[in-house]
């Protein structure tokens, strides 16, 4: 089962290791991992999205409640949350299908960030699900660069 | 105050109030050594890294305090390795200062240059890279309390030159307040009664005692509770001498080499009091086959350690002393429960211990090796100290030498390091300098870390090395021998060199003994010398360690020994 936990951290160097460390040296594999600064400068979050049964998903839970560094660990699959994230998509346009390409960008509320005479880039944001059915519709047309920014996610307050 | 980062540490040190460490100095480290000389705080020499880290380990397991070493950048630092592994994997509170190349200078490869805190990082509780002077009295004092408190562990401290050269402001803090460590020492009121409501529906309950009980000094606590409901209690090999020894509830150590008793006990339970300890796969043997029928309760301090490896039924978070007792004091007002059908229980498990009790052969003309652990648990007194090595020597120790208090067994359990037992000896022995210290080693162990035999001699330590000499590695070669048709691949230690000769040639006394008659004497004329002592025992070449839970067994599978090899296959009796 795929599992979405939100670490709150010292903002110091050597914590992300730290943190990955402790998946590597156990073998769970970090299907993405989202670091950014709170509104404390002090804190960072992190957002981890990574596999296993739940047996698994409770030790890695303890193990990193374990780091001095981490302050608070929430295992969000357990309760209700919003999640998204980010994808810059470098597209190849031609004059024949540069409408249509546009469309679907429009259709999932995406915006244009660059352009060049043969190509868009997008952003769009969303959650997987979006941001899969729109690689899936985009692809046929030819895909130059994509880059996804994993996951971020927040509890939904009660 | 402007201070020198080197005069900082030191200071830092002190105010910890530590007054041994055990290192070894280096380039980077050249300040530091120039503020300790004359500082008040006693430094050891040690001739290689690794056992100045045992030593401080040694000194912490004995002590109860933080023990301290300290190593230069690069190799010095990397030497240190293997103890801080070891430290971290027995819960062992130890600070490791290493040197590190000047801060401008890291990630350059420069000259002895290792990143330490990479090296380190999943091997220690917690570790810091110092960046300015200023840092140093808030790191130190985070880390002392850090090592020390909760689950112990070894914290890595890395001094780059320049910072210990540098000016800063001295600044002492009243607590060492860390927003992402707050260790839960108290267990969960409702969950300790949980643990007497599962205690009053058992019929067939053992205690199954760790090392933390050890680090938590909970002995006393956990007599009481084992008396007052009459409960048969076992122990791993950190955790002899946490509960006595001599006790009649007492059943031994169980796992791979425990007793035959302890492991049957276990395995018919229908109730497992887990303090302090971990479901070591030394100890669970196939964890698909453990105690099949037992609920089982956990009370330890790490919650990560709460069904890890077995699913636990009851955990109880909390430091073990302080849950044994609001457990006795919940539990003052009600019965005993020593009734007719604890009775039965304790009847079988006294029937089990008489079965097939520890044994060797008595009668034959080799010395046998746990006749002389056997002679040296006689001939020493209670609080004597006692280390090992790992291997045969270890667990000959742990069946035949009994230990009646709490740390007095010095031993590398989970990383299970050979060449500990004579650094941590010297470690306890500086400590404890008016008891007796000894360490049983094996041939093979003594030689990974004999050097010291220099330190002891500077000193003069007076450490008893006991060396089970068998000319093999004994436990590698009993598996041969077990499993691999006698194929004694690079197990045969034949060309030994001349141990007494070594010891001497270091200034320390030696003895050898080859005849049985001369075992008591021997070991008594080392207890006797008032200084360091090599004793090389020629023992029996092949003896093995047994009974013995063979890898993928259940407990209760054991083998016996050359003339019982066939397996005893438990006889469920219900």
């Amino acid at each position: 089962m795929r599992h979405t936990i939100s670490v709150t951290v010292e903002n110091r160097f050597g914590v992300l290791s730290r943190v990955a460390g402790l998946f590597s040296g156990r073998g769970f594999n970090i299907e993405s991992l989202c670091v950014g600064a709170t509104v404390d400068p002090e804190v960072s979050r992190m957002t981890i999205v990574t596999r296993g049964d739940d047996r698994i998903t409770e030790q890695v839970t303890k193990q990193l409640r374990k780091l001095v560094d981490v302050i608070k660990v929430a295992d969000l699959t357990e309760t209700s949350f919003v999640d998204r994230e980010i994808l810059l998509a470098k597209i190849s346009a031609t004059e024949k299908n540069k409408a249509e390409i546009l469309r679907i960008n429009e259709i999932f509320r995406g915006r244009i960030v660059d352009i060049s005479p043969n190509t868009y880039t997008f952003e769009i944001t969303g959650d997987e699900g979006k941001i899969d059915a729109f690689m899936k519709l985009i692809r046929p047309f030819g895909v130059k660069e994509i880059v996804r920014s994993g996951k971020i996610a927040v509890s939904r307050e009660m | 105050m402007k201070m020198t980062g080197a005069d900082m540490l030191v200071k830092s040190i002190k105010d910890e109030g530590v007054e041994i460490m055990f290192g070894y100095p280096g380039g980077v480290l050249l300040h530091f050594y120039d503020s300790l000389f004359n500082s008040g705080i006693k430094h050891v020499l040690t001739r290689h890294e690794q056992a100045a880290a045992h030593a401080a380990d040694g000194y912490a397991r004995a002590t109860g305090r933080v023990g301290v070493c300290m190593a230069t950048s690069g190799p010095g630092a990397t030497n240190l390795v293997t103890g801080i592994a070891t430290a971290q994997m027995d819960s062992v509170p130890l600070v490791a200062f290493t040197g590190q190349v000047p801060t401008n200078m890291i990630g350059g490869d420069a000259f002895q240059e290792a990143d330490i805190i990479g090296i380190t990082r999943p091997i220690t509780k917690h570790s810091y890279l110092l960046q300015k002077a200023d840092d140093i009295p808030r790191v130190v004092q985070e880390a002392f309390h850090l090592a020390g408190t909760g689950r112990p562990g070894p914290v890595v401290i890395d001094l780059p030159k320049d910072v210990l050269v540098e000016e800063g402001k001295y600044s002492f803090r009243e607590n060492a307040e860390i927003r992402g460590y707050k260790p839960k020492l108290d267990g969960h009121p409702g969950q300790i009664k949980k643990v007497l409501s599962e205690l009053k529906k058992s019929s067939r309950p053992v205690i199954y005692a760790g090392g933390g009980v050890v680090i938590s000094e909970a002995t006393e606590e956990i007599v009481a509770f084992a008396e007052k409901h009459q409960i048969p209690t076992t122990t791993t090999l950190l955790g002899l001498g946490g509960f006595p020894g001599n006790h009649p509830l007492h059943l031994g150590m169980l796992g791979m080499h425990g007793t035959y008793q302890a492991n049957m006990t276990i395995h018919e339970s229908d109730l497992i009091l887990a303090i302090g300890a971990r479901f070591d796969d030394r100890v669970t043997g196939n964890v698909e086959k453990f105690a099949p029928n037992a609920r089982i309760v956990h009370i330890d301090i790490d919650p990560s350690a709460i069904s890890k490896n077995i699913e636990v039924h009851v955990p109880v978070v909390g430091d073990v002393k302080r849950v044994m007792t609001v457990l006795n004091e919940m539990d003052k007002d009600a019965k005993t429960t020593h009734n007719a059908i604890r009775g039965k229980w304790l009847d079988r498990v006294n029937a089990w211990g008489k079965e097939r009790p520890l044994t060797y052969d008595r009668e034959g003309p080799t010395i046998k090796p746990q006749y002389v652990v056997e002679k040296l648990s006689e001939l020493t007194p209670d609080d004597a100290i006692i280390t090992t090595e790992v291997g045969q020597n270890q667990m000959w120790v742990a069946q035949f030498y009994r230990f009646n208090k709490p740390r007095t067994l010095l031993s590398s359990g989970g990383l299970g390091t050979m060449g500990y037992g004579f650094p941590a000896a010297m470690g306890a022995q500086f400590a404890y300098p008016d008891r007796l210290v000894v360490d049983v080693a094996g041939d093979g162990s003594i030689q990974m870390n004999i050097q010291e035999l220099a330190t002891v001699a500077q000193h003069n330590l007076p450490v008893k090395i006991v060396v089970l000499n068998n000319c093999f590695l004994g436990m590698v070669r009993q598996w041969q021998e077990l499993f691999f048709q006698r194929r004694y691949s690079s197990t045969c230690l034949i060309s030994n060199p001349d141990f007494v000769k070594v010891a001497e040639a270091f200034g320390v006394k030696g003895i050898r003994i080859e005849n049985k008659v001369d075992v008591e004497s021997g070991l008594a004329e080392a207890i006797e010398h008032p200084g360091p002592v090599l004793v090389d025992c020629m023992v029996d070449r092949e003896e093995g360690v047994y009974p013995m839970v063979p890898a993928g067994a259940a407990s209760s599978e054991m083998i016996f020994g050359p003339e019982k090899k066939e397996e005893k296959k438990l006889k469920a009796v219900k």
